[in-house]
């Protein structure tokens, strides 16, 4: 499926959120297609929450605009907010209310038919594992029941869109377990933003993922579900290395970088393995090759290095001749 | 217009289910039921009291009434507090923010929910008076003069707790706000005996002018008006507030 063909159901661009003098959020830029379930990825304090509440319309942003589906949010509120659902940090139930009692005042909020409430509502109570809790208060029930009363909350008018903000927080093992299942079977449906400080689970969960930190997105790019982990550098020691140019024809190489102590780094083009055909070249030119192996970013090196504000030191580069 | 009534149907529900109307509803029907007592009992021992006014209707609107304007005042903030405050405090007001309903809706919604309270303690004002009926000839129009004042003087008094209830996260703090706010507005009452410039102006702005002539059965419109506008103006100012905080 071309991903890149895909309805677009939120467009956020140059999100800014200014409190006073203090910046939570700068020049944010956000497309969620039909089918994705992006993860907002970051550190606490980085913007995460005060960009789902702007995209929720909870909040109004200092600059910038969001549209959902097509419907700008600043125009009409109305029209756009039938299109969503929002589960923020603290799920907004009424302790006082029963289950059922608070489902249908969500279904009639939100805008589902009168006559299609009561099926909204099991919809919604099977779909979250709540049909034995029904005539429960909701204040008696556990964290995790409530976080599962205000997702169901969410999906009740079977928006095309959930924001759910930090959604397993607070929870134990097994309820953090159920929630991301459940999150997942509600993404075959749904096109889902998340968020969340703790990376397995947006590896676990999304398919792509948006790194902020102090306000600012320093990473978007697809998580690769795959087995192997993705590599795009293979470095490569060499005693008695050729011209930097017969390293370049190397078949699967884009491009060549001499380092310090005859190590050499090979950007690998597209999703070629070269580490065969350098061994190869190695042997049959008598290379001296005594080190090769990939340089893969996992996810979690790329969130450690942007968000903790170090900047990496690179290796000595010698720029060949 | 139906998310209003949705709103308002579940505010109707939050304020019965929780135990502070119920006893405040007690409190008043305890207080009223003790002055009623009396004022019964003076009448029937003092027959020449009658003279002076122009019957039971007249003397029960007048004594009762009168007094339930003073235990409404203490008792709408406690009910107000919560409106706003508490939802902003636990993060529910989240579920009304990000539904697609306007903010009109949801101050109208809210304030239609308070009014079913505020019915139930007018059906305690009148279901007293009522019980005289069997026994004597009621002027039904005189206390139903004074029940719209009542409930003109409790719409007031509701739409202002609404908007303090906007203004703070503490609903502790939004009663007491409250509490402070309609005095001051009942007490202007007192400046307009005074020799100071704009005396009438005052005593027209005080809340309680306008429901003299209704407790005394004049229905005079230029009153019922000043107390839709006071509320009108209130639940705007409410509305005002929600939408700055959001910004």
């Amino acid at each position: 499926m071309n991903m890149e063909n895909a309805e677009i159901l939120i467009e956020a661009r140059s999100l800014s959120k200014q409190y006073g003098a203090r910046t939570a959020v700068s020049d944010l830029n956000l497309t969620l297609r039909k089918g994705d379930i992006l993860g907002l990825l970051g550190p606490n304090g980085a913007g995460k929450s005060t960009t789902m509440k702007m995209l929720a319309g909870c909040l109004a942003p200092s600059a910038g605009e969001v549209r959902i589906n097509s419907i700008s949010l600043a125009d009409d509120p109305t029209a756009a907010k039938r299109s969503l659902g929002y589960l923020p940090e603290q799920p907004p139930v009424y302790p006082e209310l029963t289950v059922q009692e608070y489902l249908s005042y969500c279904a009639g909020l939100h805008g589902v038919p009168r006559g299609d409430r009561a099926a909204a509502i099991d919809r919604s109570k099977q779909a979250c594992g709540l049909t034995d809790v029904g005539q429960r208060l909701i204040g008696n029930l556990s964290k995790g029941y409530q976080q599962r009363v205000g997702l169901a909350q969410a999906i009740i008018h079977r928006p095309p869109v959930i924001i759910l903000d930090e959604p397993t927080v607070g929870l134990d093992p097994i309820q953090i377990r159920e929630i991301r299942s459940l999150i997942k079977e509600l993404g075959r449906s749904h096109s889902v933003i998340l968020s969340s400080h703790i990376l397995p689970e947006i590896q676990a969960v999304c398919s792509r993922v948006m790194i902020v930190n102090k306000g600012r997105v320093v990473y978007a790019e697809a998580i690769d579900q795959s087995a192997q982990p993705l590599f795009n550098t293979v470095v490569a020691g060499l005693r008695r290395a050729p011209a930097v140019d017969a390293l370049r024809g190397i078949a699967g190489v884009s491009s060549v970088t001499a380092l310090a102590g005859d190590l050499f780094r090979f950007e690998v083009a597209g999703s070629a393995d070269p580490r065969e055909a350098i061994a190869d070249a190695a042997a049959r030119g008598s290379w001296g090759l005594f080190e090769l192996r990939t340089v893969g970013k996992t996810l979690e090196e790329t969130f450690v290095e942007l968000t903790s504000g170090d900047i990496v030191v690179h290796d000595v580069i010698k720029e060949a001749a | 217009m139906s998310s209003v009534l949705t709103i308002a149907r579940t505010e109707a529900r939050r304020i019965f289910v929780s135990p502070l109307a119920w006893a405040v509803l007690a409190v008043l029907q305890l207080i009223l039921g003790f002055v009623f007592i009396n004022l019964l009992y003076n009448y029937a021992r003092d027959s020449q009291m009658g003279g002076q006014y122009m019957g039971v209707a007249d003397y029960m609107g007048g004594g009762l009434y009168g007094f339930a304007t003073i235990l409404l005042l203490l008792v709408m903030p406690l009910l107000t507090m919560r409106l706003f405050a508490e939802e902003r405090k636990s993060g529910t007001v989240t579920l009304l923010f990000s539904a697609p309903v306007s903010l009109i809706e949801i101050v109208l919604g809210k304030f239609l929910g308070l009014m079913s309270f505020m019915l139930a303690a007018l059906l305690l004002l009148a279901l007293m008076p009522m019980s005289l009926m069997p026994g004597t000839h009621l002027d039904l129009g005189r206390i139903a003069a004074g029940l719209l004042g009542v409930l003109l003087l409790m719409m007031a008094f509701g739409a202002a707790g609404l908007f303090v209830s906007t203004l703070t996260r503490e609903p502790t703090i939004a009663a007491v706000v409250t509490f402070g706010l309609l005095l001051l507005l009942w007490l202007l009452q007192i400046l307009s005996s005074q020799e100071i410039p704009f005396a009438s102006l005052f005593g027209y702005l005080s809340l309680i002018s306008h429901f003299e002539s209704l407790q005394r059965g004049v229905f005079n419109s230029a009153d019922v008006i000043y107390y839709l506008l006071f509320t009108g103006l209130f639940l705007w100012l409410a509305v005002q507030r929600l939408d700055l905080e959001r910004t």
